[in-house]
């Protein structure tokens, strides 16, 4: 079927050559080998996102997560020390630990028993005697990965001469720092998390965080839902909103300008739709300057930061994608509080989160339903392109010197695929 | 054991009702089915009691309740839009607590949806607390514990 467009020889530079400055050749979307080439050069060439420092705050505690197709488990230890670990026991290769996440003081393989500790270290082995002058513990622990965190985000990496995950990172840190102010004065802190899969390429969702264009089409339900006042703060895309390409594939997509930064503008009066919340905290005894900061931290930031390949820090929660197979991406919605926050405020950020999130969200079936129609249709004809050339002629230079463009040009698809064509481009080592 | 055969085909009949309803959406006598504190409920975390400190799939109260009824029913909605048909079997009623002002109900679920030529299934674990009436009962609480819920679902555009 592909045959005409892929050259047996070099798959991988096929697909960099699918990628052009506005637009992406459909094929992208469907053919298995280039996914298969994508899980290579993508996904264990870069720094991935596999959680967050709060999913993990105690010693003891673990959540499993995946790199591409790896399995992997972000534990940490008595000393408080974080790891990611292949979860693959080194003896015949079952998965050590199932489950989302937990508590243990061991990770213990349920086929022969070998015990290894949170820091992956091999410590017990059930009749070691056959073992003796056969294998020694020492090289035997759980596969460690190089592992950093900003900010409490946790990425891992299969390269281990990979940049330092702050060089990754680059301009998107400022936005980082902006994004976890939304604990309120509190340490950011996973509530839970929705989980739901979609049947289309993980790169239909990668698009979909930095394209406000779809908003007022798709969720137009969503809005309906809404109060006035909160109507027009989500009528954006004639506002002055706009999307910034951060380089190395990440961008970000200020929809709502004034909630960029949610320590600034803290005398404004508390919209309607905040009032209970703010009732309840002052009826906990918070003085009204805290009420004020948590109730503009409650609405979540009015920015889309996407981190190439897999996370975006959205609005007001995390959007983690995970290729399952060229056809099949699960996606994960982390919702965010303040660790040790009014339980108010978190209650609200809980339910504000499952108003649109989610699979039963009142935005995400339609995100769905739009994505599943993009695989389906995509298929259509032997050749085809996807656009993304929208906002091409009206780019600008940003205030940190970076392209930008309209709030719903695709200036940020266009900055994730120019990183995919140079990912996908490299040669093999 | 001793089985209440009289309440059990009473809330028999009134779950059976209910899913009738949702299958044919008829969402506005679905909506009258409640009392006005009631909770409609959607768990993630299927060993989660306490829902409201929790994040949810739904915890909808009578506003949520009603704003989700009307998503779906306004035309607005693409993925409401395109849903296919439902049909659901609720069986293995069991009646675990009968007061005079409340049933506690344990029934299973299975909901199968066609979509986009698909066809998705949706186990779960039903648990009702209904207030009798004159008429019969209104819901108190409704919690749909989906066997998705460990996993990963697909997206919904319909009611459990």
């Amino acid at each position: 079927m592909m045959s005409e467009l892929i050259d047996v020889q070099s798959i991988s530079l096929k697909a960099a050559d699918m990628v052009e400055e506005g637009r992406v050749h459909k094929s992208l979307y469907s053919d298995p080998d280039i996914f298969t080439e994508e899980l290579d050069k993508v996904f264990q060439n870069t720094w991935v996102f596999v959680g967050h420092e709060s999913e993990v705050a105690e010693a003891g505690s673990f959540k499993t997560a995946y790199i591409g197709q790896h399995p992997v488990i972000l534990s940490r230890d008595r000393k408080k020390n974080t790891h990611v670990l292949l979860n693959r026991c080194r003896h015949r290769g079952a998965t050590v630990c199932e489950g989302r996440k937990g508590k243990t003081k061991a990770f213990t393989c349920p086929y022969h028993g070998w015990g290894y500790a949170l820091d992956g270290s091999l410590r017990a082995v059930p009749k070691p005697e056959e073992y003796e002058g056969v294998i020694d513990k020492s090289e035997l622990p759980l596969e460690s990965l190089r592992h950093e965190s900003y900010q409490g985000l946790v990425f891992a990496t299969f390269k281990d001469d990979i940049e330092p995950l702050e060089d990754f990172l680059g301009g998107a840190k400022k936005w980082i720092d902006l994004f976890v102010k939304q604990g309120g004065g509190y340490p950011l802190k996973v509530l839970g998390e929705h989980r739901f899969n979609f049947p289309g390429n993980w790169k239909i969702q990668l698009e979909n965080t930095t394209d406000a264009y779809h908003f007022p089409i798709v969720h137009k339900s969503f809005v309906s839902s809404l109060d006035d006042a909160t109507q027009d703060i989500f009528d954006f895309l004639d506002g002055d909103g706009f999307v910034e390409d951060l380089g190395h594939g990440h961008s970000v997509m200020v929809m709502i300008p004034q909630l960029v930064d949610l320590e600034e503008d803290l005398d404004q009066p508390i919209p309607a739709r905040f009032e209970e919340l703010a009732q309840a905290l002052r009826d906990e005894g918070q003085d009204e300057e805290q009420v004020k900061r948590l109730v503009r931290a409650a609405h979540g930031t009015g920015f889309n930061l996407n981190l190439f390949p897999n996370v975006s820090c959205s609005m007001a929660f995390f959007r983690v994608l995970r290729p399952v197979s060229v056809g099949l991406t699960e996606i994960q919605h982390v919702a965010l509080g303040g660790e040790g926050a009014p339980a108010p405020f978190n209650r609200k950020r809980m339910r504000l989160h499952e108003h649109f999130q989610g699979p039963m969200g009142f935005g995400t079936p339609d995100d769905g339903e739009a994505w599943e129609r993009v695989q389906k249709g995509s298929i259509a004809g032997k050749d085809g392109w996807i656009l993304v050339n929208r906002g091409l002629g009206h780019l600008h230079t940003s205030e940190d010197g970076n392209v930008a463009g309209a709030v719903c040009s695709e200036t940020g698809m266009r900055g994730a695929y120019q990183q995919y064509k140079k990912m996908m481009a490299a040669e093999e080592k | 054991m001793n089985i209440n055969t009289d309440l059990v085909n009473k809330v028999t009949a009134f779950i059976g009702y209910e899913a009738d309803l949702l299958d044919h959406k008829e969402y506005q006598a679905w909506l009258s089915l409640w009392d006005p504190k009631g909770l409609y409920i959607v768990p993630t975390d299927n060993k989660e009691t306490n829902y409201e400190d929790s994040v949810n799939l739904a915890l909808d109260d009578a506003d949520m309740r009603r704003m989700r009824v009307a998503r779906l029913e306004s035309g607005e909605s693409v993925s409401a839009g395109s849903a296919g048909v439902t049909v659901r079997m609720m069986s293995r009623v069991r009646v675990l607590e009968e007061t005079a002002d409340c049933v506690v109900v344990r029934c299973a679920m299975t909901l199968n949806e066609l979509r986009h030529g698909n066809l998705v299934t949706y186990p779960a674990d039903m648990e009702y607390r209904l207030q009798p009436t004159d008429n019969g009962f209104v819901i108190e609480r409704k919690v749909v514990k989906l066997m998705h819920a460990e996993s990963f679902l697909r997206t919904v555009s319909f009611i459990f």
